[in-house]
């Protein structure tokens, strides 16, 4: 029975209606096995079920807890806030909902701070804020961010939870968030700083066909979706209904679209090797570069 | 001629115009006397229907099955084309055609949306919907001239990129964010023209370029008008209403700063004048390459980051905490 709903859930699951929160009140049923839980012990449990292991949003902080040595993140960019440029019809209010729900301006928080040790630039999508979904702020804290980490040599570490994709209230200008970031990670390629993509659920659309898929080394948690088209635009266009699994992050390794699936918890104990092979453990060989040969292009400061 | 619902009062006219010229050529009488009239409210009619477009009839511009695509424009604009097929690993999608051609004597390498003028065609072109292998190929060969030192010129005319179940088991998302990260890379000039309907990431995978240029009936946007329908208003036959509101078509586009140039059609559209339109096509891609043609390939690289780096509309906030919320 519990298997059964959960795998009801899953093909919904991007969807508007569908959006799992952690209802307020010490009790709740888990939306997945119907047991109950206390919201202490999931939180303490980094919001996975502790009965049956469903994966629930992370909110940012905790996302940043989880793999950030304490007291190392310092935010920066945090007052980037969106505007209403096409006069779109609702959307301002839509902002300010989201605003006093998250305390933050915009669905995107960057900021630097240390993996072991281990200096990162980080960047966290904010699925409670509008799906995630990339607008102008969000590309252009994505770009800063991947742009700083070129500018301060510094290995990029970006949590997308877009579900939401490119944000349609923002029209083409979202839409062109997806050239702006990944012309910023292509730049950090060049120059051969790491740049560590790690993918929760659910992440669609514009965010998945962008910046998210463009890690030198791709991390997902299990069962996420990840994909460009939702679901049920599939359905819909080939009028049938998809296999179990589909976009889910097994789907992806199997596929070869990812390079790893990686326990929640698990998340912060694989990015200290990864971050040492791909960058620190060759910092003395890059020093000697960088002597010998100047950058390509100048980095503007922001 | 195929006509949308408010070309229809051009058809009688038109149809009344085709059989006094047929009738005055067989007998060979001149009824010049009585078609003069004739088209002249043809004309004005034109004029009526055509200078007032909403966006929703822009947007069915955009889609006309008489509209010029691709292939029309490589035939009228290029010379030399010589077509390069498929992405080297899977297979040729036709939704895509690329290949290397000379437009007014310079060699560059064409990369187009490709939609089939009837069912047949557009089940094999996928009514212009690529799949991965159709972006990987467009990248294969825009690799491949940027190592030649060829130009690069794309046109742009699909309703999106394709969403089926073996499009996202070959990782759709995955090839349309190389496309934009190789796209912005390349060290060559890249012209980009919508020439018909800029559907969303699709349309972008091709269009990561120096300039984009957009005919003054395409439209280019973050999903189309019918998508945005349902979203928001649960109906997707609500798409003319909401077509204006996601400011899609050239001049708002324009206006935002998103397309560099807008290139006008004849009066009635692209389809009722196919050599005009691709005249003045051919025309801006040169005035536009010449014009990068100063730059360095490095300077080519910068010129695009900065394209794409400034778009966006945004305010820095006071800081510290939210703004009030009311
Ligand atoms: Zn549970």
């Amino acid at each position: 029975m519990a298997w059964f709903r959960k795998k009801k859930k899953f093909t919904n699951l991007n969807t508007k209606e569908k959006k799992i929160d952690i209802p307020k009140g010490i009790w709740r049923k888990c939306d997945a096995c119907e047991q109950y839980i206390t919201t202490e012990e999931i939180k303490r449990n980094l919001f996975i079920c502790p009965r049956c292991n469903y994966y629930y949003v992370l909110p940012v902080e905790d996302r940043i807890a989880s793999i950030l040595d304490e007291g190392s993140f310092e935010e920066f960019d945090a007052a980037l806030a969106s505007k209403n440029p096409l006069d779109f019809e609702g959307y301002q209010q839509k902002l300010q909902n989201a605003q006093k729900k998250t305390g933050r301006y915009e669905a995107a928080v960057n900021g630097i701070g240390a993996v072991g040790g281990l200096p990162v630039i980080v960047c966290v999508l904010d699925f409670s804020f509008m799906g995630g979904s990339m607008g102008s702020v969000v590309g252009e804290k994505i770009t800063r961010a991947a742009e700083r980490a070129l500018n301060d040599e510094i290995p990029l570490v970006i949590i997308s939870t877009g579900g939401g994709g490119a944000r349609m209230h923002e029209g083409m200008l979202s839409l062109m968030q997806m050239a702006k970031t990944s012309a910023s990670i292509g730049r950090l390629k060049k120059h051969g700083i790491p740049y560590i993509s790690i993918i929760a659920n659910p992440t669609m659309g514009g965010v998945a066909a962008s910046f998210a898929a463009l890690g030198d080394v791709i991390i997902a948690e299990p069962n996420a979706l990840i994909g460009f088209a939702g679901p049920r635009v599939i359905e819909q266009t080939i009028g049938q209904r998809l296999p179990d699994g589909f976009q889910r992050a097994e789907f992806l390794l199997q596929h070869g679209m990812i390079d790893r699936i990686v326990d929640r918890k698990e998340i912060v104990n694989e990015l200290k090797p990864l971050l040492r092979h791909m960058f620190y453990n060759q910092s003395a060989m890059r020093n000697q570069e960088s002597n010998s040969s100047p950058k390509l292009y100048a980095v503007r400061k922001t | 001629m195929r006509y949308l619902e408010f070309e229809k009062p051009l058809r009688e006219i038109e149809s009344k115009i085709e059989q006094l010229e047929v009738y005055a050529s067989s007998r060979d009488i001149d009824l010049s006397s009585e078609i003069k009239p004739l088209k002249d409210k043809l004309n004005n009619l034109l004029e009526e229907i055509y200078s007032h477009l909403t966006p929703w009839q822009q947007v069915q511009l955009a889609r006309h099955p008489d509209r010029p695509y691709c292939l029309d424009y490589i035939r009228m604009i290029a010379d030399d084309f010589m077509e390069l097929h498929g992405d080297r690993a899977y297979r040729d999608d036709e939704a895509i055609v690329a290949g290397f051609c000379s437009i007014g004597g310079r060699s560059v390498a064409i990369v187009g949306h490709q939609k089939g003028r009837d069912t047949e065609e557009n089940i094999r072109r996928n009514f212009g919907m690529p799949n991965p292998e159709g972006f990987r190929k467009a990248r294969r060969i825009m690799e491949t001239a940027a190592r030649m030192r060829m130009p690069i010129v794309t046109l742009i005319d699909s309703p999106g990129a394709f969403p089926g179940i073996g499009a996202e088991e070959r990782g759709q998302h995955l090839v349309i964010a190389e496309n934009l990260e190789i796209m912005s890379q390349l060290n060559v000039p890249i012209i980009c023209v919508v020439i018909g309907e800029g559907g969303s990431g699709g349309a972008l995978a091709i269009g990561v370029g120096n300039r984009v240029l957009m005919l003054e009936n395409g439209y280019y946007a973050v999903c189309t008008p019918e998508a945005c329908a349902a979203i928001i208003l649960r109906d997707r036959t609500m798409a003319s209403s909401v077509a204006g509101t996601m400011r899609i078509v050239a001049q708002d586009l324009k206006n935002l700063d998103l397309v560099d140039e807008i290139i006008s059609e004849p009066l009635g559209g692209a389809h009722r004048n196919p050599e005009a339109t691709a005249v003045k096509v051919k025309e801006a891609i040169l005035r536009h390459l010449s014009e990068l043609e100063a730059l360095d390939g490095q300077a080519i690289v910068e010129d695009r980051y900065n394209r794409f780096r400034r778009m966006g509309v945004l305010y820095e906030a006071q800081m510290p905490g939210l703004s009030p919320v009311n």
